[in-house]
């Protein structure tokens, strides 16, 4: 899954117009992202301006 | 905050707010609801705008330009400057101030403005839509015969409406921006500093904001992002270039670098600014579009009110409007950034070589723009169409 580091993100919005399935919302005060529609194709944490954006894998 | 309005506009940038004042001016009740707290602020922008791309949309006040460009300078990688005397003025803005007072134009007219309302839902009901919204933690509704969605390049309010907004990460530039002190700058020039060390796939701008000051920033390509995020290549740049500059501010953004949306407008909705990637994707402006497509879908929207006739096809007057003008313009500059994407180290330096001994007044943005396509002479056409102004 991925996951924000609030310390790091800027609330830019950048990774909510690339993700491709629409799993992230910018809301007035943080990012959620939707584990549960995200297909992990990590494009936004490539995109991140500033790398606040990392994936872990969880166990099975 | 009303039941109802005639237009509801979600969000407050240039783009949302010139739309509020050109929709109240025709009579329109109009509600604007911005996600921040405070508008215009954070400044996710390098503040640039040409003086015609200004002036066309509002009246000039020397409180919010910081800085005023004649000359723009070309930093090769190895450092060679090409300065251009432009033809035009432009201007380095204080955005919050510049935002705050477009705002102020409009709530003057009798616009509503709410900051801290975060629009979260949106249900199209025959002739009307309704918003779902927090505000200042309240949950609330909204309900607008048109709703225009200028919310900024995440475009949700968009997306939600069923438009494709989405972006492929080619076609963003994932930016950051920090305002430097204490620096050495000419106060009149804007530079661009053009390596794929510095910026791949974009550039570095440092636009100056009076003396000693500037927004120093840079976009890369979605297309080479991954290894290294643009914050890391500004922290890099800025160690090399102003190693004893104070940071004022550090901020992230992306910017579109799209061809705009195909489809600008539904059934009581329109899209505009960012949110519609309505943006010079060669050189990432924005500001001047943002106002050009605010004025144009407050004007066809406010009119489409008062002929209670809020259809897709009603409404695409504003799409009419754009495409035969920036639209058109837009086509033309997308294809000149695909190719300006793949320039070379080499190609930079063979560009500012070409171009040595030349004084400012000789050099010319065709001038330079004909020594890079030299390599791909089918772009000539591009170039001088989208030039043509000069």
């Amino acid at each position: 899954m991925v996951i924000v580091n609030e310390k790091i993100c800027d609330l830019c919005g950048t990774c909510v117009a690339v993700c491709p399935v629409d799993c992230i919302e910018l809301t007035e005060f943080d990012l959620i992202i939707n584990d549960e529609i995200c297909i992990r194709c990590n494009i936004c944490i490539k995109m991140c301006p500033f790398a606040a954006l990392t994936s872990k894998t969880s166990e099975v | 905050m009303k039941k109802h309005y005639n237009i509801a506009i979600v969000g407050g940038g240039p783009a949302g707010t010139t739309a509020a004042r050109f929709a109240t001016s025709q009579g329109a009740s109009v509600v604007v609801l911005e996600r921040d707290r405070e508008i215009g602020v954070p400044v996710r922008c390098a503040e640039g705008i040409s003086k015609e791309g200004l002036t066309k949309y509002v009246d000039i006040n020397p409180n919010w330009i910081a800085g005023t460009i004649t000359d723009f300078g070309f930093i090769s990688p190895s450092g060679k400057m090409v300065v251009f005397h432009s033809p035009t003025i432009g201007y380095i803005l204080h955005r919050r101030l510049f935002d705050h007072a477009l705002a102020e134009i409009a709530a003057d007219m009798g616009a509503e403005i709410y900051t801290k309302a975060y629009v979260h839902g949106l249900r199209r009901d025959g002739s009307k839509t309704t918003l779902y919204l927090r505000h200042i933690g309240t949950e609330t509704e909204v309900e607008a015969d048109i709703v225009i969605a200028a919310d900024g390049i995440e475009s949700r309010i968009a997306h939600l409406a069923g438009f494709n907004t989405k972006l492929s990460p080619k076609d963003v530039e994932p930016c950051a921006q920090m305002q430097l002190a204490n620096i050495d700058v000419n106060p009149n020039r804007g530079d661009f500093y053009l390596s794929n060390n510095w910026a791949p796939g974009g550039y570095v701008w440092a636009f100056p904001k009076g003396e000693n000051t500037a927004n120093v920033g840079l976009g890369i390509s979605g297309k080479y992002a991954g290894n290294k995020s643009a914050l890391e290549y500004l922290k890099d740049f800025v160690a090399e270039k102003f190693p004893k500059a104070s940071i004022l501010t550090t901020t992230a953004g992306g910017v579109p670098v799209a061809k705009a949306l195909d489809k600008l407008v539904g059934d009581g909705l329109m899209v505009i600014g960012d949110a519609a990637h309505q943006v010079n994707p060669l050189t990432g402006g924005g500001i001047s579009t943002a106002m050009a497509a605010g004025k144009m879908a407050g004007s066809v929207a406010a009119s489409a009110v008062k002929d209670k006739d809020i259809s897709a096809k009603r409404l695409s007057e504003y799409q009419k409007q754009w495409d035969k003008t920036i639209g058109k313009d837009i086509k033309r500059l997308y294809r000149l950034k695909e190719w300006a994407i793949n320039l070379t180290d080499t190609d930079y330096e063979d560009i500012a070589r070409s171009l040595d001994g030349l004084t400012p007044e000789q050099v010319t943005l065709v001038k330079i723009f004909k020594q890079a396509v030299k390599k791909k002479p089918s772009l000539v056409i591009d170039v001088l169409k989208v030039f043509a102004g000069f």
